[in-house]
């Protein structure tokens, strides 16, 4: 509690709620020549307003939620039509340039970090919803319409996109499409790949295919479930169908405190054994409650060593019975308090802790690391006591929020980078909280994709064979290698490369996992 | 493992030789795809749930599983295989499940296999034992393979052990039955599936159609009250014979076609007889009418259309792919499987087959 009070002296506003350091990786330079032949190149097809070229309007696009990666693109395009998408394709394949595609730049993973002698293809000017279709109950939407706007528009039908990652406001269609992203309730509606039915794509051969169609499946192999998730590496999103589903008429929270980790660890399980598959099912450790509480003021009870927010939804009959199941498991289970909102306003309370976790760790700490592994339930004591050692280890505080229903862990280490080496130690400290992950038989990332972050982390999930086979799925798709080429999977090169610098608890850094 | 190293030599000897190799679990499914070609693989040599704990709503089992097995299983902690796979025989595998691509009643609602698959161990056509995803349910760390590989019906390498999602069973389940037309069938249907409604699967034939409700008491009581007609006491065995393909609808020795549709689609004007479930969008058609009309009427609706059983193979059972999307198909297969072994054949020639 000492040390907890002495961080909130030490609390700074920073408008971003990711990483804020300057110059974490350098910026390579830009080869003026090159820029010159290709911006001709472009301009000769495409109208100026489309073409950014002066690093003053490149600028913005040097990151993207992963601030501490930056890197200066060559040029950014902003096509605001397919047949505009199809010349910036057409025009980077016959001069071998690299593109890296773009959606609102919310990503956390430096999945859209640009490359000094490529192109940056924004899609934030395809942002029409083409059309609503209540009947059919789908969406059409351009990549760069946002994920919010799809379900506000479908809201007069009774209806909404189910996926809601935290940034919905902000993030686009097509970058959930690249990333394949959840959000707090895909235990129950499932993630991207379970929402999306089509995605017209733009090849790099200049070609434009339909992946899935608005029938429930395709002949031939399933594309669009390897699609999605794809990063942005096999090709560029030009319209995607979104299934809606109808609007739940009633919802309705829980707020669980337990007394240690370990039994709140065993009641997700409790909830799950006893048939139940809540709306959303979070958990948040003591950190992570009392870094929040002094801002939302939602209640959390500061003494839990847990707390669980376990919600119900559908229509009222259905609420009222589940909830009623679920206290009686929680209660079952060890709980040490039991709130059940009563009105809407006070589950919106509830959760506003847990939703507001990342700006919390934002206003505690001068920066914070959002780390994203996922792991079998069964060991998220373990996982959680592991990760506490570690803090003794690297002298950087981390707080938990975990989506309990699918066992997808967010830490949040936090540091100072004004503090020589503390952005190393943090970084050290994912890595190992990764490798942990991979060693308890769960992964490196759940939600918010390899990017750029984790592309070493690759090494250790994935042996050699694996990885060329992931850049065999790229080849099917990008023969010239052209799109987001530096991204997710790793070359030989740098494996071997990270091997020489990780070493973790006298383990041979770079074993072959036994794989079966 | 010893099998695994076997198998891994007969790969080996197969990919040196180019003499295919068919997979083939209880061979169930053996009247589904286009050429079966190749000496036999037989999965079955590989059996066994590997892991599976109910907490963690995750299953993993060896290729050669029986089918029956893994849901005996999942029944004693009340949990079910969501997508409902067809078995089509009493020695169904898992691995020719998850390969096939199939899915039952439940889909429309639930989801299909490619939904619950979150990892695969695959062997290529190299011998080379790859894992793909996992065994946890949210998994983004390189691309999904293991997701492509349900319903590649073995083209692209040997399934060595999948794990999928698993759920609890429905606290309760109601199957009501009343008199429709097609088109009020299809309108309403459409209607129904954006309220929120406890409707679990729907099957329309010759002017009957029934539903199934599941879920919470307090909803599926609600919904039975509304919606009136008849009750179809002890419901489970109608639904397995739609899923199994052993109701009435499905004797005789008529061609059987499958067209995916969108839901939405009107009733198809073609000759023969249908039985409609998903919703709308699967269409079952016996028909002797000629491929070509069928195709013809099912794209103009978004859909397509797959020769599931019987008639003439020769016109393609599945339908041909556009042309940029065959060469992705040809090279994904190029990459997994160089020598051409793995079922060559079974969905689509592999040389210049596309339209």
């Amino acid at each position: 509690m000492a040390a907890y009070k002495k961080d909130r002296a030490r609390i700074r506003q920073i408008t971003a709620i990711v990483l804020t350091i300057d110059n974490m990786t350098a910026s390579l330079p830009i080869d003026v020549e090159r820029r010159a032949q290709v911006a001709a190149a472009l301009l000769a097809r495409l109208p100026a307003r489309c073409v950014l070229s002066d690093p003053e309007d490149t600028r913005p696009y040097e990151c993207d939620g992963l601030a501490a990666y930056r890197q200066l693109p060559m040029i950014v395009t902003l096509p605001d039509s397919e047949e505009q998408v199809l010349a910036i394709l057409n025009v980077c394949r016959e001069l071998n340039v690299p593109i890296v595609p773009r959606g609102a730049g919310t990503g956390l993973s430096g999945g859209a970090l640009p490359i000094a002698d490529g192109v940056v293809l924004s899609t934030a000017r395809l942002n029409r919803i083409v059309r609503i279709e209540p009947f059919a109950r789908t969406a059409v939407a351009q990549p760069g319409v946002r994920n919010l706007a799809i379900s506000e528009a479908a809201a007069p039908h009774g209806l909404y996109y189910a996926p809601d990652p935290s940034s919905q406001i902000a993030c686009t269609i097509g970058g959930n499409v690249a990333e394949n992203s959840g959000g707090v309730h895909c235990l129950k509606y499932g993630l991207t790949v379970h929402n999306v039915l089509r995605v017209r794509v733009a090849t790099i051969d200049g070609d434009i295919i339909d992946l899935g169609s608005d029938a429930l499946d395709s002949p031939g192999l399933d594309l669009l479930a390897v699609f999605i998730g794809s990063e942005g590496m096999l090709g560029i999103v030009l319209e995607v169908t979104v299934k809606l589903v109808p609007k739940p008429a009633a919802a309705c929270v829980i707020m669980a405190s337990f007394g240690d980790v370990v039994t709140g660890g065993n009641a997700v399980a409790s909830v799950i054994a006893a048939g139940i598959i809540p709306a959303g099912l979070e958990m948040m450790d003591r950190t992570s409650a009392r870094m929040v509480e002094p801002f939302v003021k939602a209640g959390y009870d500061l003494d839990a060593a847990a707390i669980l927010l376990c919600e119900a939804d559908g229509t009222p009959l259905e609420v009222a019975e589940e909830i009623a199941h679920m206290t009686a498991v929680l209660e079952g289970a060890g709980a040490s308090a039991i709130a059940v909102s009563a009105t809407e306003a006070e589950r919106l309370k509830f959760w506003s802790g847990r939703k507001n976790a990342f700006p919390a760790a934002g206003r505690i700490s001068p920066d914070y690391y959002c780390m994203d592994g996922t792991i079998p339930r069964k060991h998220l004591a373990h996982v959680l006591l592991g990760i506490e050692r570690m803090e003794a280890t690297y002298g950087l505080r981390c707080a938990n929020v975990f989506h309990a229903g699918d066992g997808n862990l967010h830490p949040l280490i936090l540091f100072d980078a004004n503090q020589p080496g503390e952005f190393a130690r943090a970084e050290a400290f994912g890595a190992e909280i990764l490798a942990l992950c991979v060693e308890v038989g769960g992964t490196i990332t759940g939600e918010h994709g390899v990017g750029m972050e984790k592309i070493n982390s690759m090494c250790v999930q994935f042996s050699r064979a694996e990885l060329d086979a992931f850049f065999a799925v790229k080849r099917a798709f990008d023969v010239p290698f052209l799109l987001n080429p530096d991204k997710a999977i790793p070359t030989l090169n740098r494996c071997a490369e990270f091997g020489r610098m990780r070493v973790t608890g006298g383990r041979l850094p770079f074993a072959d996992l036994p794989r079966f | 493992m010893q099998q695994i190293e076997t198998w891994r030599a007969q790969v080996l000897e197969a990919a040196a030789a180019h003499r295919p190799l068919r997979i083939r679990g209880g061979g169930t499914k053996d009247f589904y795809g286009q050429a079966l070609d190749g000496d036999i693989l037989d999965t079955r040599a590989h059996a066994g749930i590997v892991d599976y704990e109910p907490t963690e709503l995750v299953l993993t089992a060896r290729c050669g599983t029986p089918l029956a097995d893994i849901e005996a299983a999942l029944a004693q902690h009340h949990q079910m295989l969501a997508f409902e796979p067809p078995h089509f025989g009493a020695g169904a595998t898992f691995g020719g499940a998850i390969a096939s691509g199939l899915s039952g009643p439940r889909r429309a609602t639930s989801g299909a296999v490619r939904d619950f698959v979150l990892g695969a161990v695959l062997m290529d056509g190299a011998g080379q034992v790859l894992t793909f995803g996992g065994q946890v349910m949210k998994n983004v760390a390189g691309y999904d393979v293991s997701r492509l590989l349900a319903g590649s019906m073995g083209t692209l390498g040997l399934m060595l052990q999948v794990s999928v999602k698993v759920l609890p069973r429905t606290r309760i389940e109601a199957t009501l039955r009343f008199a429709c037309s097609e088109i009020d069938a299809l309108l309403k249907l459409n209607e129904w599936g954006g309220m929120p409604l406890p409707i679990s699967a729907s099957c329309w034939h010759d002017g009957v159609l029934t539903l199934r409700f599941s879920g919470a008491t307090a909803a599926v009581a609600a919904a039975l009250n509304s919606f009136g007609g008849e009750t179809v006491p002890d419901c489970a065995p109608f639904w397995a014979s739609v899923r199994e393909q052993q109701h009435p609808f499905f004797d005789g020795d008529t061609p059987l076609w499958r067209l995916s549709v969108p839901s939405i689609t009107s009733a198809l004007i073609l000759p023969g007889r249908q039985l409609i479930e998903w919703g709308g969008a699967l269409r079952w058609l016996k028909s002797d009418v000629d491929a070509a009309t069928i195709r013809r009427t099912v794209s103009a609706a978004g859909g397509h259309a797959t020769l599931f059983r019987g008639g003439d193979k020769s016109v393609g059972v599945f339908q041909p792919l556009a042309p940029a999307v065959h060469r992705i198909h040809q090279r994904l297969k190029a990459s997994f499987d160089p020598s051409h072994i793995f079922n060559p054949g079974r969905v689509y020639a592999h040389a210049n087959q596309s339209r």
